[in-house]
C-alpha cells in the first residue's frame, strides 16, 4: 500500500523580474511526506521554506508562479486544481497553523464560535455534536476548563493558549496533513516547550502527518522524525533527525549547527562568513560555494545533485560530503572562550531602582503624589564593573527592557538611583542628563529595520553621533565614519547604501557602528540578535566580543535566549516580573543549585539535539502583574514551600558557587531537591 | 528582489526620476501634460491673446462661436476665448502660493504635535477641530469682506483654511514613525527636538505631506473659483473662470458657450492636478497596492 500523503516532484516556483528574467525561489524540490511522519523543514530567512509549505497547500503567493513540477496530494496535483476543489482539501485534508495565532484569530469572536465555524465548514456534524466536539478539541490541546475557554475572546488568552486554539481549529477537520509555519516563534521559552510537547503528543495520538517549518533547529529537533535542510531554494540535506543533527554531512548544516550557541558548551559559537545569496544571483555552480570551507573549482562550475546515501538513509547535495561523514563532533576547538577575570572597577551602580508604568490620577498629579505600591520593576540592585558583560534574562514581561530603558534615560525611575562611574548620579530625565553621560551610554536595538532611518544612507546614520558629540565636519567626519565602519567589517563601499539594500547582518553591523562611533563606556544591547538568522547571529556575537576586547566596553545584554547569554556574558541576572531572582557569574548560574525560576527556564530551553528533551517542571501560565506581596514567582513555582512564599519577600542567599539566590528555600535544600531530578 | 547598486543621487536627479516614473503610466502622463499645458498657458497667454479682455462692444453681444470669435462673445460683447485663456492666471497663482503656505504651516504644526504629544498636542488639535467645524466659506467671506479681496489677503487666508487638514495628515504620518527605534535612538543620544524633526522625521513623512499638498491644491482651486463665483474673489473686469461662470450662467439657455469655455478650463485643470497628485503618490510608493509583490 502506498503510504505517502504528499509527493512533490521537481517543483520549481519563481517570478519574472522587472528585466524579464525568470528567477526561481524554489529549485527542483522533490520529496515525499509519509503517513504519520513529522518532517521538519529548516532554513534561514529567504531559503524558500515558507514558499514550499504554502505550495504544499496548493497556494502560490501573488506574483510567484509554478515554473515546473507538481505537488501531489494522494495523486491529485494541488497546483493545477481549481479553487473550488482546493476548498474541499484545505482544512479538511490539509490544515495550516500560522506563526502568530494572536493575529490569525478574529479578535471580536469567541473562541468557541471560531472553532464551531471551522467545524461547520469542514465537517457534517450537527449542532449538538459540534458543541461536544469543541470541548473535546479544547481538551485535546490541554486548555483548562474547555467550557469556560470557549466563551472567551482571543485577547483574554495568553500567546501559548492562542496557539493551542489555533491547533484545535486546525484539528477540527481531522486533517491528514498538518502544516506548521514557525508555530512557536515569538513564544516564551517555557510556553514554546509546552506547545512542542503538545504537538508531539498530537502527532502520536492522531497519526497526522506534520510538516514543521522553522528556522529554529532546537524546536525542529524536538518534534521531527526527518529533517529537510533548505538553502537558497534548494534541498541540501534530507534525512532522519539523528543522522542530520549528530552527523551533518552537508557543509552548510555543519556550519549552521556550529554557529548555534549551546547551553552545554560555554564560549562563543563559531560563525559562518557571508550570507545567503539573493535569488537569481547564482547562475551556475553550488549555491553554497562562496561560504563553504571545503569548496574547490569543481563546485564553482557544476551544481551538485541531491545524492542518496544508503547507509545513512540521507540525501545530500554536495560533492564533498564524504569528508564530513567521519567528523562526529560538531563542537570544534575553534570555539572562543571568554575570559573570566575578576573585574573591579565599578562603572554603573543600580541601587534600589523601581519603575512604574502606572498612570497617576489627575488629582495625585496636582499633589505630586505617586501612588503605586506594586510597580512593574522593583528593588533592582546591580553593580556593573568596567569591561564586564552583564546579561539580563527573563521571559517577556520580566522587565528586562524596562530596566535598560531607564538606564538610557528613556524611562523615569520611580525610586532608587543609577550611579555612573562611582559618584555621578544619572538624572532620570533625558533633558537634564549631562551630554557626556548620554554619550557614555549607547543603545543597540533588537530590530535593525526599525532602528535605522530608512531614508538615511549608512554615512548619514553613522555620522549622527560623530557630529553630535564630537562636532566633526567634512573630510575629518568622513574619515572617521570609514574608520568606524571598518571596525565592524564594513568598507567604504557601504557609505552610500540605504538600509534596505543591506542584509540583516549588515544592518545590525551598521547599528553597532553607530553605537561605537560615540566612543561609549557602556553599550546597552536589547535582544540584538533575536531578529537575525542563526549563522548571522554568531557573527554579530563574535563581532561584539572583539570590539569589547579592543575598546574595553561594558555591555548590558538583554536576551530571552539562555544559550546566547551563556555564550557572551560574564555575569547573568535572572528576572521574573520585574524582580531579581538570581544573579551570579554566568558559568555558575547554569549550574545547580539555582533559583526555581532559573531551573524552569533552563529546563525549557531547547537544544538542537533530539536526545536532550526539555524538562517541563512548571505550568506555562502567564501572569498579568506581579503579586502584591511575597515572592514574585509564587504563582508558578514548582517548589513552593507554603504560606511564607505568599506573605514574605524571600531573602538573598549566597550559594556555594557564588550565586546570589532570592528564595525562602535554603540553598542546601535547593541543591538536594534539584539534584534528584 | 534584485540587488541594484544604487548610488546616492542628488535632489535634482531624484526629482527627475520621480517625474519619469509618473509619466510612465498613461494617467500620470495625461495629468502631467494637462497641468503643464495650463501652467504654460497661464504664463504666456498675454502674448497671444487675440483681443483685449476688457474691451466692451455692445454690437457684438452674445455672438455664437465663429471663425472670428472662436468661443463666441459674452453679454458685454467681450471675446470668450481671450478671457478663457487668461482666466486661469489669478486662480493658479493664488492657489499655488496658497498651497505652499498650507503645506508649510500645516506640515510643521502636524509634525510638531505628533512629536511632542501630550497636553500641547491635545490643545492644538482641539483648536484645529474647532476650526474644522466652521464652514470655511463663511469664514472666508468674513475675512474677505473685512480685509478686501486682494491677492495678499486671499493667499494667506486660503493657505490657512486648507492647511488644517494637512495638520492631521502630517500628525498621523509622524505617529507612524515616532514609535520606531531610530527615533528612540536619536532621543537617547540626546538630539534636540528640532534636530530629530529635521533629520529623522522629515525624510520619512515628506512624501505623505507633499502628496496631501498636491491634493489640497485642486481643492483650493475649486474653493477659490467658488469665491469668485460668489463675487468675493477676483474683481471684475479681471478675467477669471469662476467669475465668468457666475456672469454667464443666467444666459446659459441660449448662450451656452459663455459658460462652457470657463467650465472646461476649470475642470480640466482640476482633473490635471488630481491625476498628477495620484501619479505622484504612486511614484513615491505611497499607494501600496501597486507595489511589486515580491
Amino acid at each position: 500500500m502506498d503510504n505517502s500523503v504528499q509527493t512533490i516532484n521537481n517543483l520549481t516556483i519563481g517570478f519574472t523580474s522587472q528585466k524579464g528574467e525568470q528567477i526561481s525561489i524554489l529549485k527542483n524540490i522533490s520529496t515525499t511526506i509519509k503517513k504519520g511522519e513529522t518532517v521538519g523543514i529548516v532554513g534561514e530567512s529567504g531559503s524558500g521554506k515558507s514558499t514550499l509549505a504554502l505550495a504544499m497547500m496548493g497556494y502560490v503567493k501573488h506574483g510567484l508562479y509554478t515554473i515546473s513540477g507538481e505537488c501531489l496530494f494522494h495523486s491529485n496535483n494541488l497546483l493545477e486544481m481549481k479553487n473550488k476543489d482546493l476548498e474541499n482539501i484545505r482544512g479538511r485534508k490539509i490544515a495550516m497553523i500560522p506563526q502568530n495565532a494572536g493575529q490569525s484569530l478574529t479578535p471580536n469572536l469567541k473562541i468557541g464560535y471560531q472553532i464551531d465555524e471551522a467545524l461547520k465548514l469542514h465537517t457534517d456534524l450537527k449542532k449538538e455534536e459540534r458543541d461536544k466536539k469543541i470541548s473535546e478539541l479544547l481538551n485535546k490541546v490541554r486548555l483548562p476548563s474547555p467550557e469556560i475557554m470557549a466563551q472567551r475572546y482571543p485577547h483574554e488568552l495568553s500567546g501559548g493558549q492562542q496557539q493551542r486554539v489555533a491547533v484545535a481549529m486546525a484539528l477540527a477537520g481531522n486533517p491528514e496533513l498538518l502544516l506548521l509555519d514557525e508555530p512557536t516563534t515569538g513564544l516564551d521559552v517555557t510556553t514554546q516547550a509546552h506547545v512542542l510537547e503538545l504537538l508531539n503528543f498530537i502527532a502520536k495520538d492522531t497519526g497526522t502527518s506534520m510538516v514543521y517549518v522553522s528556522h529554529d533547529l532546537g524546536a525542529i529537533a524536538q518534534v521531527s522524525d526527518r529533517i529537510i535542510v533548505m538553502y537558497s531554494g534548494e534541498i541540501v540535506l534530507d534525512g532522519p533527525v539523528r543522522s542530520i543533527l549528530k552527523n551533518p554531512i552537508h557543509p552548510y548544516t555543519f556550519g549552521l549547527l556550529k554557529s548555534i550557541p549551546k547551553l552545554t558548551s560555554p564560549g562563543l559559537p563559531a560563525s559562518m562568513s557571508g550570507s545567503q545569496p539573493q535569488p537569481g544571483t547564482i547562475k551556475m555552480g553550488c549555491s553554497f560555494y562562496k561560504r563553504c570551507n571545503l569548496s574547490e573549482d569543481k563546485c564553482k562550475n557544476n551544481s551538485p545533485n541531491l545524492e542518496y546515501i544508503d547507509d545513512l538513509n540521507t540525501s545530500v547535495r554536495c560533492f564533498k560530503y564524504k569528508e564530513l561523514i567521519n567528523v562526529k563532533e560538531t563542537n570544534s576547538d575553534t570555539v572562543k572562550s571568554i575570559n573570566n577575570d575578576i573585574f573591579q572597577n565599578e562603572i554603573l551602580d543600580i541601587s534600589k531602582v523601581s519603575i512604574s508604568y502606572a498612570k497617576q490620577k489627575f488629582i495625585d498629579q496636582l499633589l505630586n503624589k505617586v501612588d503605586d505600591s506594586n510597580p512593574t520593576v522593583q528593588d533592582i540592585n546591580i553593580n556593573i564593573n568596567k569591561g564586564e558583560t552583564l546579561a539580563l534574562v527573563g521571559e517577556s514581561g520580566s522587565g528586562k527592557s524596562t530596566i535598560l530603558k531607564s538606564i538610557a534615560g528613556l524611562l523615569k525611575t520611580k525610586d532608587g538611583m543609577i550611579k555612573f562611574d562611582k559618584d555621578n548620579v544619572l538624572s532620570n530625565d533625558l533633558k537634564t542628563r549631562d551630554p557626556g553621560f548620554l554619550r557614555a551610554i549607547q543603545l543597540i536595538f533588537q530590530n535593525p529595520d526599525e532602528s535605522l532611518n530608512p531614508n538615511h544612507t549608512v554615512e548619514e546614520i553613522v555620522s549622527q553621533p560623530l557630529r553630535l558629540y564630537f562636532g566633526l565636519k567634512g573630510d575629518e567626519l568622513k574619515q572617521k565614519i570609514i574608520e568606524v565602519l571598518e571596525k565592524v567589517r564594513l568598507g567604504e563601499f557601504y557609505l552610500t547604501r540605504y538600509p534596505r539594500q543591506l542584509s540583516g547582518g549588515e544592518k545590525q553591523r551598521v547599528a553597532v557602528a553607530r553605537a561605537f562611533a560615540a566612543k561609549p563606556d557602556i553599550i546597552l544591547c536589547d535582544e540584538v540578535t533575536s531578529a537575525l538568522d542563526v549563522s548571522v547571529q554568531a557573527a554579530v556575537l563574535n563581532l561584539l566580543q572583539e570590539l569589547k576586547e579592543d575598546f574595553g566596553t561594558t555591555y548590558i545584554f538583554v536576551s530571552h535566549d539562555l544559550a546566547v547569554v551563556r555564550a557572551i556574558s560574564d555575569r547573568v541576572a535572572v528576572l521574573y516580573q520585574g524582580r531579581l531572582c538570581e544573579i551570579g557569574p554566568s558559568k555558575n548560574v547554569y549550574e545547580l543549585p539555582s533559583h526555581p525560576y532559573t531551573e524552569v527556564l533552563l529546563g525549557a530551553a531547547l537544544e538542537p539535539d533530539p536526545d536532550i528533551k526539555p524538562k517541563l517542571v512548571a505550568e506555562d501560565i502567564v501572569e498579568e502583574k506581579p503579586p502584591e506581596q511575597g515572592c514574585s514567582f509564587q504563582g508558578r513555582c514548582p517548589r513552593i514551600l507554603g504560606d511564607i512564599c505568599k506573605t514574605d519577600v524571600p531573602p538573598w542567599q549566597i550559594g556555594e558557587n557564588g550565586n546570589s539566590i532570592r528564595c525562602h528555600i535554603k540553598v542546601d535544600d535547593l541543591k538536594k531537591q534539584q539534584s534528584i531530578n | 528582489m534584485t540587488f541594484e547598486k544604487e548610488q546616492k543621487k542628488n535632489n535634482l536627479q531624484k526629482i527627475f526620476e520621480v517625474i519619469k516614473t509618473m509619466a510612465s503610466k498613461p494617467s500620470g502622463l495625461i495629468g502631467l501634460s494637462i497641468l503643464l499645458f495650463h501652467v504654460i498657458l497661464a504664463i504666456t497667454s498675454p502674448l497671444y491673446a487675440p483681443y483685449d479682455f476688457k474691451a466692451i462692444d455692445p454690437t457684438l453681444m452674445l455672438q455664437a462661436p465663429s471663425s472670428e470669435f472662436w468661443f463666441g462673445t459674452d453679454s458685454l460683447g467681450r471675446d470668450v476665448f481671450t478671457r478663457t485663456i487668461l482666466g486661469g492666471r489669478t486662480a493658479l497663482t493664488v492657489t499655488f502660493f496658497g498651497s505652499l503656505i498650507a503645506l508649510f504651516w500645516g506640515g510643521s504644526l502636524g509634525i510638531f504635535c505628533g512629536l511632542v504629544g501630550g497636553k500641547i498636542d491635545d490643545v492644538v488639535m482641539r483648536i484645529i477641530d474647532a476650526f474644522l467645524s466652521i464652514p470655511w466659506i463663511l469664514a472666508m467671506l468674513l475675512i474677505v469682506s473685512l480685509l478686501g479681496t486682494t491677492t495678499l489677503v486671499l493667499i494667506p487666508a486660503l493657505g490657512f483654511f486648507y492647511g488644517k487638514g494637512i495638520v492631521r495628515v502630517a500628525r498621523a504620518a509622524t505617529h507612524d514613525v515616532i514609535a520606531k527605534d531610530f527615533i528612540v535612538s536619536a532621543r537617547a543620544r540626546g538630539h534636540s527636538n528640532l534636530s530629530i524633526i529635521w533629520n529623522e522625521i522629515l525624510p520619512n513623512v515628506r512624501d505623505a505631506i507633499m502628496v496631501e499638498g498636491a491634493m489640497r491644491w485642486s481643492w483650493m482651486l475649486l474653493g477659490f473659483s467658488s469665491l469668485s463665483f460668489l463675487g468675493f474673489g477676483v474683481s471684475p473686469p479681471t478675467p477669471d473662470w469662476g467669475l465668468m461662470i457666475s456672469n454667464a450662467r443666467g444666459l446659459m439657455s441660449f448662450a451656452y458657450w459663455a459658460v462652457l469655455a470657463p467650465i472646461f478650463g476649470l475642470s480640466s485643470l482640476i482633473i490635471g492636478i488630481n491625476l498628477t497628485a495620484d501619479a505622484f503618490a504612486k511614484a513615491l510608493g505611497i499607494d501600496r497596492s501597486t507595489k511589486a509583490p515580491v
